[in-house]
């Protein structure tokens, strides 16, 4: 039983086109992923991912639900650590740096990598205080006026709420919901920035909006984005990577990295007939 | 031309309610009816509070019975100053609150935050268990055990039948109330909050203390009130552990008596029904009645407050 697993697993592995699956050299890595899986209790949600994110550039993941792309995501600054029973196998390297290794404390990682979730989840505080939220629990003291200023302008939200900072953020519409979190996400000076569908919630107008601050944001920070939107993937990514689930020989559904590449040339002309199949919308 | 919409010679098509919905009808008064019963029980004890009530303050002037220092209604020449008995409620609700709020308060954050789900599951039970013990144990374990083993050899002093150990079971018996409310108002917390912290870089006791506490601070307040309406109310532990003596102090060390133990204590005497002294039962309800009320409403207005700030 065990050996015929193992059997399986090398065929699997020597049957996956790797043509596809080999990844682009990308000039001075941010992240680089090598063979990476996350489990959930026994259930492999992603499997042997090879991946590099590179600096300064958006790198969108795309594939239908359940393909593991938002696992993958959070693998990028631990947040699978909060779900009890997950764990991963591989290397997730940081600048070089193992962040799953021994001596990495999560909260130092989630310092430099930020997040921005589905939902814009702006904390019951005022729209300073969310913006503030971030700086003061990593420490700073003193007057953060100059930097909530900073970081909501460089949202794109400054001019919309400069007089009303001490409103609740509850007031605000989804769509400067989102734009605040990514200010509070900026305020803590992260390197990269975790998007996970950011505008799923949105309207196309607040859509169009959070992509152009994307655009605007990745001169000064790394940014990976996890959308359904492929036409998003397409505007707003330099990279796009292609993931699908589906079943090994022994019938275990995992996702998997079908392909990775620049993404004009993903969409334009992709090497892989599931992700064809899939950017001109005949599976997903 | 305006279309033809309405066709009045029509037939075949009936769009009116084939038969009568009787049932719908009774559900309806079966449900008003159990909502009724409430109110009409309130406003029952309210008059049945307050016509005897008018009766005492008839032979009793108002302000010797709320500024008057002395309570000694069963002797001859009785007066009726409900300061006492107000001192002893006030001394025993603040030592029980100082005692439920910060242990409920963090027994729920440890239960919401940081124990795993198989300790959660185990503990918030036994917790509630405590809930459940009848309140004449607890006044019992307080008289017995509390003050006899263990505050008689800290303080030597104290008396047998003291405010303390009252207040201090009484605090122990309310955990279970404020910890079970904080824990459900904390565990409806979104989850995406905590996300959202521990994304910027927050520890556990950051996430709990900076998003997860403010957001569920209504349903932790409405958990404190619940809690201290219970002291204020709480009768069997006083009637046993902190004996029946009016006494206008704050020194907790000696027996108090608090509204509450006052009126089941004459009550369940042999007090000639329409005498000064059983009116008098009736007016310390009152008391009682009117601080809880204003006590729930300053509560609402203060939980309406909260999520107008929140939401």
């Amino acid at each position: 039983m065990n050996n015929n697993g193992d059997i399986t697993m090398q065929l699997d592995h020597a049957l996956s086109p790797r043509g596809a699956t080999i990844p682009l050299e990308v000039n001075d890595p941010v992240f680089t992923l090598d063979d990476v899986s996350v489990f959930y209790g026994d259930y492999e949600a992603i499997r042997n991912v090879t991946l590099p994110i590179g600096k300064n550039e958006i790198t969108a993941f795309i594939g239908p639900s359940g393909c593991g792309k938002s696992t993958l995501l959070r693998s990028f600054n631990r947040m699978n650590d909060l779900i009890i029973g997950s764990h991963l196998k591989g290397v997730v390297a940081y600048h070089g740096t193992d962040i799953y290794g021994p001596d990495v404390d999560p909260i130092e990682v989630r310092r430099k990598v930020g997040m921005v979730f589905q939902k814009p989840n702006v904390f019951p505080k005022s729209i300073y205080e969310n913006v503030a939220y971030g700086p003061k629990v990593n420490g700073a003291k003193g007057n953060l006026d100059d930097v909530v200023e900073e970081c909501l302008t460089r949202a794109a939200l400054w001019n919309e709420v400069k007089d009303d900072l001490k409103k609740s953020a509850y007031a605000l519409s989804g769509g400067q919901q989102q734009r605040l979190v990514i200010a509070r996400c900026i305020a803590v000076k992260p390197e990269v920035i975790l998007m996970d569908e950011p505008c799923a919630s949105l309207d196309p107008i607040a859509t169009a909006k959070i992509e152009d601050l994307m655009v605007e944001l990745a001169n000064d920070y790394t940014i990976v984005i996890v959308t359904h939107n492929m036409q998003q993937a397409a505007r707003v990514s330099d990279r796009t990577a292609f993931f699908t689930a589906e079943l090994d020989d022994n019938e275990v559904r995992h996702g998997r990295l079908v392909e990775f590449g620049r993404t004009r040339e993903l969409f334009s002309s992709p090497g892989d007939s599931r992700t064809e199949d899939y950017i001109s919308g005949r599976f997903g | 031309m305006a279309l033809n919409t309405v066709d009045e010679t029509a037939e075949g098509l009936s769009l009116r309610q084939s038969h009568p919905r009787y049932g719908e009808k009774v559900i309806r008064i079966i449900l008003f009816a159990a909502a009724f019963v409430s109110i009409v029980t309130t406003f029952g004890i309210l008059i049945s509070l307050l016509i005897p009530s008018i009766e005492f303050f008839l032979e009793v002037p108002i302000t010797d019975f709320l500024f008057g220092t002395t309570w000694t209604p069963l002797f001859n020449d009785g007066e009726f100053g409900v300061l006492p008995l107000l001192s002893g409620t006030i001394v025993i609700t603040v030592i029980a609150i100082a005692v439920a709020i910060p242990l409920g308060l963090g027994a729920s954050i440890y239960l919401s935050e940081y124990a795993s789900s198989r300790v959660r599951k185990v503990l918030k039970p036994t917790l509630e268990v405590l809930a459940g013990i009848p309140t004449v144990v607890f006044g019992f374990f307080a008289l017995e055990f509390l003050t006899q083993l263990v505050l008689i050899k800290i303080f030597p002093g104290i008396e047998v039948f003291n405010a303390l150990s009252a207040g201090l079971i009484m605090g122990i018996m309310i955990i279970p109330t404020i910890a079970s409310l904080s824990e459900d108002a904390m565990a409806a917390v979104p989850s995406g909050l905590r996300d959202g912290a521990y994304a910027l870089g927050s520890t556990k006791r950051q996430t709990a203390m900076k998003v997860v506490i403010p957001a569920a601070l209504s349903g932790i307040v409405a958990a404190f009130v619940l809690g201290i309406s219970r002291a204020i109310g709480e009768t069997m532990i006083v009637t046993i552990a902190a004996g029946l003596q009016p006494q206008l102090s704050f020194n907790p060390l000696i027996g108090m008596q608090t509204m509450t133990s006052y009126i089941a204590a004459a009550g369940s005497g042999d007090l000639a029904t329409g005498s000064i002294e059983y009116k008098s039962i009736f007016a310390v309800g009152m008391l009682l009645f009117i601080l809880t009320f204003v006590m729930n409403i300053f509560s609402i207005r203060l939980v309406r407050r909260f999520r107008q700030a929140y939401q």
